[in-house]
């Protein structure tokens, strides 16, 4: 392990509950800066493998590193750069979207002057400033989203972990989500996503798609389309999954 | 057009809030016997709220509701013995078996599995070789299966499913239509709600749903019909330098709408004389001669999109 190049690095990282093995040896880099798309069917091993990568659950077997550290003895300094959001989590309804955000920041170690800069930026880049004293639980599910994300990568993280981040949303804030999304890659975070929307996947630089524990593909939307001779990834998904998990 | 078939479900402005969100205003539409119709939305649309009003677990504020001829508020109790509800939540026993989770929804309808299992075999034989394994312990898409049985095992005349492909992954879902697909073809009238667009074109007919109003109501077909301008789909080619693309159709002068679609950008144009070679020229000097060009017929979704974005105008005025 040592191209500098890589954010994540993961060999043969094998989880084990009982006799059953949820993540089987299964090895791959994410490169700084890209949007990475973690597919695979309920029941795949997705939310089991980025658990490990996020430090929270212990591997049977395999190595892996995580913004250059160790997932088995560096797991504290992992969780402090990295940043995490998913559908079921969100922010504190009956906090104003200013509290929350120095509730994060503070949370991943910012000091006051740096969230009160952070919070004015991550706003104004919403489009959202009018908000900032509002209650959570009073804004639309499509702005609570967005500002989900935002105090994700509060403290600039090396790499965002997104679990269904656009699940259940109207069709338009799916796609301003996904601006977001390009936008934080750009600024070189780099993105780590699960979706059931088999379009988002198109939006990815690469694509992994998990079956039964193992990654069976990855490569660029484009290249998955070429191997697997289909119009999409929809297609490729199917190709894959279908006589994996019922 | 459909007043020679029988309603199923008629609803007529029905109103309901909650504290000061209005969760439905004012909604109406009707469902013939034996279609197959979908309730479309987000979170928030108002799905939810109307599945429970007409399964009669809420009670509206305003409007009236009638599923199989009968008022959903004063004839709740003869109702709940016709209908059929498949929750969004999974909401049986946990810690019952598959087969006594069966066994026991047949019991209090006053049936048994073995007079309506013809219903179900179809969908139960998938998990029957689980039948001993506790529900709790089943993965999600024999849930579904375990719960669709249990509202279908007393044979009800109508069948709501509130979000039954909700974070279900593409497989799974394409499964789990093919079954409603064999129950429509048995006569069965059903009601499903999804977040999901592209699942519109398995419906009869569909009523789109956004903060608490039907935006549109009409097979998937007429629902397209009604986007009314020419659509482009436009693709990065080889290079699949997507992102690159959307952002120099957005930064194009004469873009009237420009909306990621996959590996696709759907766009429109404000020129009534546009020609595709137009847009080709104009990629051309952004660096993205691979362009690929083709008028393509809108979706559900394309609809959707435009239809709210409209609605978002006429506020703003």
């Amino acid at each position: 392990m040592k191209n500098n190049g890589n954010i994540i690095e993961v060999n043969e990282l094998t989880r084990k509950f009982g006799d059953f093995t949820a993540v089987d040896q299964i090895s791959f880099e994410v490169k700084r800066g890209e949007i990475f798309g973690f597919l695979g069917a309920n029941g795949a091993g997705k939310t089991t493998a980025i658990r490990m990568l996020t430090g929270l659950l212990i591997p049977t077997s395999g190595q892996a590193r995580v913004a250059g550290f160790d997932i088995y003895t560096e797991s504290e300094s992992i969780k402090r750069n990295i940043g995490y959001m998913s559908q079921k989590f969100s922010l504190f309804n009956d906090l104003t979207v200013a509290e929350n955000m120095r509730f994060y920041g503070g949370i991943y170690g910012l000091g006051n002057q740096e969230i009160r800069h952070k919070t004015i930026e991550l706003l104004d880049r919403l489009g959202l400033t009018g908000v900032r004293n509002r209650l959570i639980a009073d804004l639309p599910l499509g702005w609570k989203q967005k500002l989900a994300f935002s105090t994700a990568v509060i403290h600039d993280p090396a790499i965002v972990f997104l679990d269904e981040p656009t699940s259940g949303v109207d069709p338009i804030t799916r796609r301003q989500f996904w601006d977001l999304m390009y936008e934080t890659a750009d600024r070189g975070t780099t993105v780590f996503v699960t979706t059931h929307y088999m379009d988002e996947a198109e939006y990815c630089d690469r694509v992994s798609i998990m079956v039964d524990g193992r990654i069976d593909a990855l490569d660029s939307p484009v290249g998955l389309k070429e191997t697997y001779g289909a119009r999409n990834v929809d297609e490729v998904f199917v190709k894959l999954a279908r006589g994996g998990v019922s | 057009m459909r007043s020679a078939r029988n309603m199923s479900v008629t609803v007529s402005n029905l109103v309901k809030n909650y504290g000061t969100i209005r969760a439905l205003k004012s909604v109406s539409l009707e469902v013939a016997e034996g279609e197959l119709f979908g309730v479309i939305g987000a979170d928030g649309a108002g799905k939810t709220t109307l599945l429970r009003i007409l399964t009669t677990l809420l009670l509206p504020d305003e409007g009236h509701a009638q599923v199989l001829g009968i008022d959903v508020v004063n004839g709740y109790h003869e109702l709940r013995k016709r209908i059929g509800y498949m929750p969004g939540q999974f909401s049986l026993y946990q810690d019952l078996s598959v087969e006594e989770n069966l066994t026991f929804f047949a019991a209090i309808f006053n049936t048994t599995v073995e007079e309506n299992y013809h219903l179900i075999r179809d969908i139960y034989h998938r998990i029957e070789p689980f039948r001993t394994r506790r529900a709790g312990d089943l993965s999600g898409g024999m849930k579904q299966k375990l719960a669709l049985s249990c509202a279908l095992i007393h044979k009800p005349d109508i069948l709501f499913l509130d979000e039954p492909t909700t974070g279900v992954d593409a497989v799974s879902r394409r499964e789990f239509w093919e079954m409603l697909g064999r129950l429509r073809a048995s006569g069965l009238t059903i009601i499903v709600s999804t977040p999901y667009m592209d699942e519109a074109s398995r419906c009869d007919r569909v009523a789109l749903m956004h903060h608490g109003q039907i935006l549109g109501l009409d097979t998937p077909a007429g629902i397209s019909h009604q986007f009314g301008r020419p659509l482009y789909a436009v693709s990065a080619g080889r290079s699949g330098r997507s992102y690159q693309l959307l952002k120099a159709l957005r930064a194009s002068p004469h873009a009237r709408s420009v909306i990621s679609f996959g590996e696709q950008v759907h766009y429109t144009d404000h020129r009534d004389s546009f020609r595709p070679e137009f847009l080709h020229s104009y990629l051309m000097q952004q660096g993205l001669a691979d362009a690929h060009i083709e008028q393509i017929e809108p979706g559900v979704e394309d609809t959707l999109i435009s239809l709210m974005t409209s609605r978002d105008d006429e506020k703003q005025r």
